[in-house]
């Protein structure tokens, strides 16, 4: 602001001010508050409700003023407190509240200011307006009109509209109702439009928004955008409001759409998706009743900052549901609606959302989910199904045809036809329709610019063999654009096609790279610790169970703790900015962050530490939601509790952590990739196409994998062309080594530095091989069935098997009369709990060749749940045209086969109850092919021992994270791919390898990586330099001195696992971030209060 | 003290792979445990030492978890061997100082054992409020 410089004193403090600034203003800005309420920074100022009254002296006279008016004055002295002003204040409470008895400002202002009842008359029992004029004025003067202002005199002072009727003048933008202190206005008493709040697009319009808006909490950048459309100031170039108010004067109304070139090498498209609008399916009632919701809003009505704020309510009064009902394949799997696909991850999220709905309604919570098949193919999200079952949600097989409301309640009457064919009707007080995915307009637009080839849908068509890449060279494809699917495959997709890209461009790698700068660290050596503490809501999450607030409280009084606050996501981008700031504020120079686990997040916040100048191992991190307020929902007191104690240890700690220096070590630029198959050859083609040196490790005396035995693909393609040139290009890559007939006998290292040490040919000779990374892509195998006659009967064939003999032309199989196929041979069930994925995709291949061969064959697919996700139900649904018959069975009553002979003929009797006609079913077979598990070989096991990496309760490899880490280990360096990750195909494993070898390229790209901090180090001066420590280490980091007489650590060896500091008995050996006095201090303050 | 009221004071040494991520997968399934318990991760169930468990049981915990990789799954190699061969030792300590050696177990639980690892503490926090207060606590 402009102006001389004048100094007054506000409540005995000197107080700086502007020239033309009034009282009220210039108390503000040093943070004094006085209560307003006819003030608004964006009008002029009205004096009005005088509350802002002030005791001003001024040549030992003293007097009140109203500060909101009264402008400053070199040397004022001003009282906001002072008993004077207090007992006008008091006065001018109890006048308004018998003006306005309803209004809650004024009974809040009269509980703080002790004011109990009015001696005045009240006029109005039900008034809510205290005469402010803040609507009249917003009108006129920022709006430009004035529809509104005051009418009558004295006691019959209101504001209403020229004659009292609803007027043309307003606009009903609706600025009147917001700025109401009381809640007075009505905008439907004023506009003659009808008022329509803007839709918060990201609550899927459950709750509104103003024109200027955040999108969404966890958007980057998170910054407010103006919505031209709606905003007063780009309508009629009035308001401008939030120009002024903005204190970094970042709003500017003249931005326009700028086209910016960018240079680029090459593209990767993923715009993602829209969800299916169900509004023009009359016989769902979307839109028509408003208790039924789209999957997607019903997400946001669970979530914690969504239009109910995570509390469970139903649109149509806000009363927690007792019954819901979810409806799948709304917009999928239907080709008169244009969808013909399956959107493959509804099944899953709707049980999801109903097991994540029982958390958020303790009390009983009806739920039934209208499905046609489960479709929960997903690595490991059968378990999730069961557990759905487990958990009391009814799965009903049945085709919803139409949703009616019960007059009156909001209740929906469902009308279905189940199994059985006979029409039913069940009530229910919410339904949620499980939309499908769609391809967004403004993608299939993109595509078309790009001159890129879509499907007859619109999503970006990609082949079996090159899932990421678009028909356009150097143009990638990524996520759900590419067809429909879920977190864990777009994450995939994603680094594949970074790996795609990065191929490409790995001649100008780091040509265009700027270093990230930080400021230079700040030295704490020898200061007093002043800890931040930062405490996270977590939205519900930690808030709706720990008392966060109290919590914060307690912490302030800790020893050492400079500052506290609490967040309602500690996470968030603007709380990171918080932090720095508050850093820099309070001098901290330890942090300590309540909020999830470590594991997950300490990389974030010890980003922020460095940004902020303080070293990142300054920081602190406790645990409150994933091991206490998730874990102890029901008793909010004890979480609390144990939410104080774990952060008076975290601090205890904290108080003692010390800055870190992390060694750097120089990376070996090769890989490892263990697996000659389909994965283990895209990957090490992948890096090696980068120059960077492969090692390609192979058990078999040839590469291929289980792709030997598959010849066609659903699509048409032929597997062994491919096959055949993949095998090719790696033979002849010159940074390719293939080693065949080749097992691993050890491995240590680590990332940047691994030794595998290998044997081949059994045992005759053993190699050492020096690499930076080391790829796991060692594949899964059929499942040798036990059942169904498999081995003893030769007509009794593995689905692979008859690929093979269909490849060969049997005539034997290719001519038969009578085939069954039988489907979850070994999946699903007790042993193997999971979905192998592709064995109902590998049915209908095989099922559409052979009627390509003999129309007249008859193939009957006995199954339990057909999983032909994404684009294959387009190939069950010509299965099903092309005479295929489809017939489930259930698990508690699986087909039995018996040998018979029949006619002279050698038979396979089926046999089998029909859940769908409810009767015994009877097919006489000439040829049985069993859709088999695939499992994880037994050398996973020894594998995941030598690299130190886990398996999951089925053999397969666990990977960091099931959703954001598909292809990473938690160890560093080690990457996985293909089967040995989990059942998939051969175009999702191709996707795999290129995202494992991406994801090793930010390994190998690098000429130095930085270790951990967390090492061991000796305190010499008490080493008695035993040797206990040394015999020890299982990296052989320590060696003893033998001149000195003391242990040394190999910093770059060490891994910081501590177990030398256990075993010191002078307790020399420490490690760094869990010293002993550290871990000591822990246990103490976790007794001791 | 009614045992019915007796509300155990119960340390648990989680290393940081293995345990301390099945403790996060348990809160991650919501799977409810009993709220005596107060995690303290360590990089590796190895780090443990027995003098922590000692401290613990004089300043008056009830019961000590330690918390480590199955065997042959630690992050480390072989940290868990060491723990597995230290725990028993530390037991018999505790029997000398006249505290029951059933307060302190040694278990392994992975990162994928989320329920495995709520019963564990669901299991240990009963065995000690059987048990009673810690002996050593106010003498």
């Amino acid at each position: 602001m402009e102006g001389k410089e004048i100094t007054l004193e506000i409540d005995s403090r000197e107080v700086k001010a502007r020239e033309g600034m009034t009282i009220l203003e210039a108390a503000k800005s040093a943070g004094i508050n006085i209560p307003t309420l006819c003030y608004h920074p964006a009008l002029t100022p009205f004096g009005a409700c005088r509350i802002c009254s002030v005791e001003i002296v001024q040549r030992g006279r003293s007097r009140i003023v109203t500060s909101c008016v009264y402008p400053v004055e070199e040397g004022l002295v001003v009282k906001t407190k002072s008993n004077r002003v207090i007992r006008d204040r008091k006065m001018l409470i109890e006048l308004m509240l018998a003006h306005a008895p309803k209004a809650e400002v004024i009974q809040e202002l009269a509980h703080e200011y002790g004011v109990e009842r009015t001696r005045f008359k009240i006029e109005d029992e039900e008034n809510l307006c205290i005469l402010c004029g803040l609507c009249a004025r917003i009108c006129e003067e920022r709006m430009g009109k004035s529809a509104i202002n005051f009418v009558g005199r004295g006691v019959n002072r209101k504001v209403d509209t020229p004659f009292h009727i609803q007027t043309e003048d307003c606009m009903a933008c609706g600025a009147c109702a917001f700025v109401c202190p009381t809640g007075a206005i009505k905008l439907e008493d004023i506009t003659r439009y009808k008022p329509l709040p803007i839709p918060l697009e990201f609550d899927q319009g459950l709750s509104s928004r103003s024109p200027i808006y955040i999108p969404y909490p966890q958007g980057v950048p998170n910054v407010p955008v103006i919505d031209r459309d709606k905003c007063v100031h780009f309508l009629t170039g009035e308001c401008g409001i939030c120009q002024e108010v903005c204190q970094a004067r970042a709003i500017n109304y003249e931005q326009e759409d700028e086209i910016v070139e960018i240079d680029a090498g090459a593209i990767i498209l993923a715009p993602g998706f829209d969800e299916f609008d169900p509004s023009p399916l009359f016989n769902y009632g979307y839109r028509r009743y408003p208790n039924v919701v789209t999957s997607i809003e019903f997400e946001r009505m669970l979530s914690a900052s969504g239009p109910f704020q995570g509390e469970l309510r139903r649109p149509f009064d806000r009363k927690p549901p007792q019954r819901i009902a979810w409806i799948q394949c709304i917009g999928s799997r239907d080709e008169s609606l244009g969808c013909g696909y399956c959107s493959s991850v509804c099944c899953t999220y709707a049980i999801k959302e109903a097991i994540v709905a029982k958390e958020h309604v303790p009390s009983e919570l009806e739920e039934t989910i209208f499905f046609m098949d489960i479709r929960t193919h997903g690595k490991d999200f059968d378990k999730f199904y069961e557990r759905g079952k487990e958990e009391g949600i009814e799965f009903v097989r049945a085709k919803v045809y139409g949703v009616e409301e019960v007059d009156g309640t909001g209740n929906l009457i469902l009308r279905y036809v189940g199994e059985d064919d006979r029409p039913s009707t069940d009530e229910f007080d919410l339904v949620v329709l499980s939309i499908g995915l769609r391809p967004s307009q403004e993608a299939i637009e993109l595509g078309k610019r790009l001159g890129i080839q879509l499907n007859k849908y619109g999503f970006c068509h990609t082949s079996a063999f090159s899932p990421v890449e678009t028909s356009k060279p150097g143009i990638f494809v990524c996520g759900a654009f590419q067809g429909p699917k879920d977190i864990p495959e777009t994450v995939m997709q994603a680094s594949g096609a970074a790996g795609n890209a990065s191929t490409l461009l790995a001649p100008a790698r780091n040509t265009l790279t700027i270093k990230k700068e930080y400021p230079p660290e700040k030295d704490v050596t020898g200061e007093e610790p002043r800890i931040g503490v930062f405490i996270c809501h977590c939205g519900i999450n930690i808030g709706g169970y720990v008392d966060v607030p109290e919590v914060t409280e307690y912490v302030k009084t800790l020893l050492n703790v400079a500052y506290a606050e609490n967040n309602l996501y500690t996470c968030s981008q603007d709380t990171q900015e918080k932090i720095k700031a508050m850093i820099e504020e309070h001098k901290l120079n330890r942090v300590v962050v309540a909020s999830c686990t470590p594991r997950t997040h300490e990389p974030l916040f010890r980003e922020t530490l460095k940004e902020a100048g303080l070293n990142q191992y300054l920081f602190e991190m406790s645990n409150i939601r994933d091991q206490c307020s998730w874990v102890h929902m029901h008793e909010p007191e004890k979480a609390t509790k144990k939410a104080k104690d774990l952060l008076r240890m975290a601090v205890a700690k904290a108080r003692l952590i010390e800055p870190l220096k992390p060694l750097s070590t120089p990376v070996n630029h090769s890989a490892l990739v263990i697996g000659g198959g389909v994965a283990g050859m895209v990957s090490a083609l992948t890096l090696a196409d980068q120059a960077f040196e492969v090692h390609l490790i192979e058990r078999e005396g040839e590469l291929g994998g289980v792709a030997k035995r598959i010849h066609y693909t659903l699509d048409s393609e032929d597997a062994q062309i491919f096959l055949g040139d993949l095998i090719r290009k790696v033979k002849e890559h010159p940074k390719i080594r293939v080693y065949y007939n080749t097992w691993i006998v050890d491995a240590y290292g680590y990332v940047g530095n691994f030794t595998t040490e290998i044997m081949r040919y059994r045992g005759r000779v053993i190699e050492k091989i020096e690499h930076g990374v080391t790829i796991i892509a060692t594949g899964a195998q059929e499942y040798k069935p036990k059942e169904y006659l498999y081995g003893r009967d030769p007509r009794v064939l593995t689905q692979l098997e008859l690929e093979e003999e269909i490849a060969r032309e049997n005539p034997d199989i290719v001519g038969c009369d009578n085939l069954v196929m039988i489907q979850c041979v070994g999946s699903r069930n007790g042993e193997r709990p999971y979905c192998s994925r592709v064995c109902c995709n590998q049915a209908i291949k095989n099922a559409l060749k052979l009627k390509e061969i003999k129309p007249e064959m008859n193939i009957y697919i006995l199954y339990r749940d057909m999983r032909t996700y994404g684009f294959y139900e387009e190939y069950y649904l010509e299965a099903r045209q092309k005479g295929v018959i489809f017939l489930r069975y259930d698990p508690e009553d699986k087909p039995r086969l018996s040998q018979e002979r029949k006619n002279g003929r050698y038979l396979i009797r089926v046999e089998g109850k029909d859940p769908v006609l409810g009767e015994e079913v009877a097919i006489d077979a000439d040829i049985i092919a069993l859709g088999v598990a695939m499992v994880s070989p037994e050398e996973a096991r020894e594998l995941a021992m030598l690299y130190k990496v886990p398996l999951n309760e089925d053999g397969f490899f666990l990977e960091a994270h099931v959703k954001l880490r598909p292809v990473d280990f938690a160890t560093d360096g080690v990457f996985l791919c293909g089967l040995a990750h989990a059942p998939k195909s051969i175009k999702e494993s191709i996707a795999q390898a290129k995202a494992a070898a991406s994801r090793a390229t930010t390994i190998l790209a690098k000429e130095t990586i930085t270790a951990e901090g967390i090492v061991c180090f000796i305190n010499e001066d008490i080493c008695s330099g035993c040797g206990i420590c040394e015999v020890l280490c299982p990296y052989g980091a320590i060696v003893v001195n033998k001149e000195r007489k003391v242990a040394e650590v190999n910093e770059a060896l060490c891994k910081g696992c501590g177990t030398c500091c256990a075993a010191c008995p002078s307790g020399a050996a420490q490690q760094r971030g869990f010293t002993r006095d550290q871990i000591a201090s822990m246990v103490e303050t976790a007794l001791v209060v | 003290m009614n045992k019915e009221e007796f509300e155990p004071k119960i340390l648990a040494f989680c290393c940081n792979w293995c345990a301390y991520a099945g403790a996060d997968l348990a809160g991650v399934s919501r799977m409810q445990y009993p709220p005596n318990i107060r995690i303290i991760r360590v990089m590796c169930s190895g780090r443990v030492e027995p003098e922590f468990v000692l401290k613990a049981f004089t300043l008056g915990a009830d019961g000590v978890l330690v918390l480590g990789c199955h065997p042959g799954d630690c992050h480390y190699l072989s940290g868990n061997y060491k723990t597995m061969r230290r725990v028993p030792l530390t037991k018999r300590l505790l029997g000398q100082f006249g505290v029951e050696q059933e307060r302190l177990k040694l278990e392994w639980v992975s990162a994928a054992e989320g329920a495995r690892f709520a019963q564990v503490v669901t299991d240990f926090t009963s065995k000690v409020k059987e048990l009673g207060p810690n002996p050593l606590k106010g003498s």
